[in-house]
């Protein structure tokens, strides 16, 4: 491995912690402020800061931090009768994938180290990096075989905490992804066929060769809706939140999990939700691709304004970050508009409705891709 | 015996489930919008909340608050000391001591006023018969104030001086009430001496 490809990988690396190390936090924030701004409530804005004799509370931005110091303070209680080493393994093996599940994602195109502060010429040359962690050939396939995990998380969580409540929670989380995993990896193989491959990159690059209407969600809707549907039940969010429904389960296979492991939990939801957002962008939403945006700069009715391949880049993370934060917000705002399922209409909408769905869609998009290609 | 109730039929659209979550969507979103993009209070936004410590929403005209005792031009109180507000008040919680003015005070024999006035605002039920009850528009709760926190219990109970300094909502001390002084052209002149 060469030095720069090394430097490269480490720069990556902390582009990716600082994106999840910013997402979640936010996330949390976006959550309670934005559920207040829809029940016409404040919402959070107390936690401040005093500078200069200025009172600074930035919109509630403060409170996150404020609940990750009360976390660190807060008593770590294992319950007596529960399992200990498990109690320390929940939290872990459910957080842990998600991040796992940011290496393959692409932030942005190929990097070319020699042409960065001048027009992208049509062969490029030289030193290149992809704008990813890393890029696996069984693509999109890693991160289900990586989230999948998550539910051993939750399913330990419930069985260890000796508590009945958090065992039916822990048994429902282990229900609901595990059924939602065959719809949400079935739903993806009309996109694979149309795109002809399993890398995300390869996939995003198809999409912006085709502009703006080859985008997955254009070309394949319906499995945008059931993938959608499907990684909110697998991220055990609302309308999918049974394992930790309070109003029956009190609050599920985290009950008797305080403090920081508790905190772990939350992060991981809210990681998990970015991840899929990340997901949902690469696929159905172009990644980092923006109309009218190629390789050396904008094209419109014929006339080409140039841009540095720097700037071009930048623009493409940005574009994709910015895609990204949108589908988060729009999760949030589907999170606070339905009301909770009940469980046998979560596993009838699951096998009854959403499985043969994404089959037919299988069918129809490999009926067309046969006929006239992709 | 048992009663079997139908399920209640719906429509292509309701069972396909994606339109009606559009529909909610649709009012949350415009909720959302309507809160996020407008400043609280105006027109176009929902949220009714007053962040109270720092805002406060404005006594009505005629809230009761703390009592006041009015002045004269000349700065005494107009109180007389007749204890008809200590009389009405239902939870005996105004105690006066009336005196007498110096026998070459004009007003001797005319009047009296109060030594002491003391008011325990713990025991005060801010029913406002005080006010009503007085014929000389001396106390009144017009000071558009409500107690003020205390641990002390001493500090709830307000002598002459205290309840003096308190000013009306609009800071004046006095009221809009004329008093008609003995020997003013408006004095009706009725006093000890038929003047």
């Amino acid at each position: 491995m060469e030095t720069f490809q090394v430097a490269a990988l480490i720069g990556k690396l902390i582009f990716v912690v600082g994106v999840i190390l910013l997402f979640s936090p936010l996330m949390a924030w976006a959550d309670r402020k934005q559920s207040a701004m829809i029940q016409d409530r404040m919402g959070p804005n107390k936690a401040s800061v005093t500078l200069g004799g200025k009172k600074i509370s930035l919109g509630g931005l403060l409170h996150p931090l404020a609940d990750a110091v009360k976390f660190m303070w807060k008593e770590n209680f294992i319950p007596p009768e529960g399992d200990k080493l498990l109690h320390a393994l929940g939290p872990l093996i459910s957080i842990i994938p998600t991040f796992a599940a940011f290496g393959v994602i692409p932030f942005g195109g190929m990097i070319y180290l020699d042409h960065l502060f001048d027009v992208l010429p049509a062969a490029p040359g030289g030193p290149a990096f992809p704008f990813q962690v890393a890029s696996l050939n069984v693509g999109v396939l890693y991160v289900f075989a990586v989230t999948g995990t998550g539910v051993v998380g939750a399913a330990i969580a419930g069985y260890c905490s000796n508590n009945k409540y958090a065992l039916l929670g822990g048994l429902r989380a282990a229900g609901q992804m595990v059924s939602y995993e065959v719809t949400l990896g079935l739903s993806l193989v009309g996109c694979f066929m149309l795109y002809n491959t399993l890398l995300l990159e390869d996939m995003v690059q198809w999409q912006h060769d085709r502009g703006l209407l080859g985008w997955g969600i254009f070309r394949q809707p319906l499995a945008f809706i059931l993938f959608y549907v499907g990684s909110i039940a697998e991220t055990k969010r609302v309308p999918f939140d049974l394992p930790e429904g309070e109003s029956e389960l009190a609050a599920g296979y985290f009950m008797e999990y305080s403090g920081m492991k508790f905190g772990m939990f939350m992060m991981g939801e809210y990681v998990a939700t970015v991840v899929t957002c990340c997901l949902l962008t690469t696929i159905f939403f172009g990644g980092w691709s923006l109309p009218l945006l190629h390789a050396d700069g904008f094209h419109l009715f014929g006339a080409t304004l140039q841009l540095n391949h720097l700037i071009v880049s930048i623009i493409g993370v940005l574009t994709f970050l910015i895609k990204t934060s949108l589908l988060c917000w729009f999760t949030l705002m589907i999170r606070w508009s339905l009301p909770r399922f009940r469980y046998d209409q979560v596993m009838k909408l699951c096998w009854r409705y959403m499985l043969p769905l994404s089959l037919l869609n299988i069918l129809v998009t490999g009926i067309v891709v046969l006929l006239w290609g992709n | 015996m048992a009663k079997l109730i139908p399920k209640p039929k719906m429509s292509a659209a309701e069972a396909a489930y994606v339109p009606e979550i559009a529909k909610g969507l649709r009012v949350t979103i415009g909720h959302f919008i309507r809160n996020t993009f407008s400043a609280r209070g105006s027109e176009r936004s929902d949220i009714e909340t007053i962040d109270y410590p720092l805002e406060k929403r404005e006594y009505p005209e005629r809230f009761r608050g703390v009592h006041r005792l009015t002045l004269r031009s000349d700065g005494s109180p107009r109180c007389v000391a007749c204890l008809c507000c200590s009389t009405a008040c239902p939870a005996q919680c105004i105690h006066i001591e009336p005196a007498e003015y110096d026998a070459n005070d004009p007003k001797h024999g005319y009047e009296r006023y109060p030594k002491v006035f003391v008011i325990d605002e713990l025991r005060c039920i801010f029913c406002g018969f005080c006010v009503e009850a007085c014929p000389c528009d001396a106390i009144r709760m017009d000071s558009g104030l409500h107690m003020p926190a205390s641990t002390r219990r001493e500090h709830f109970i307000f002598d002459k001086e205290m309840l003096m300094a308190i000013p009306a909502a609009d800071g004046s001390h006095q009221t809009r009430n004329p008093r008609h002084e003995p020997g003013d052209p408006t004095h009706p002149g009725l006093d000890r001496d038929h003047h």
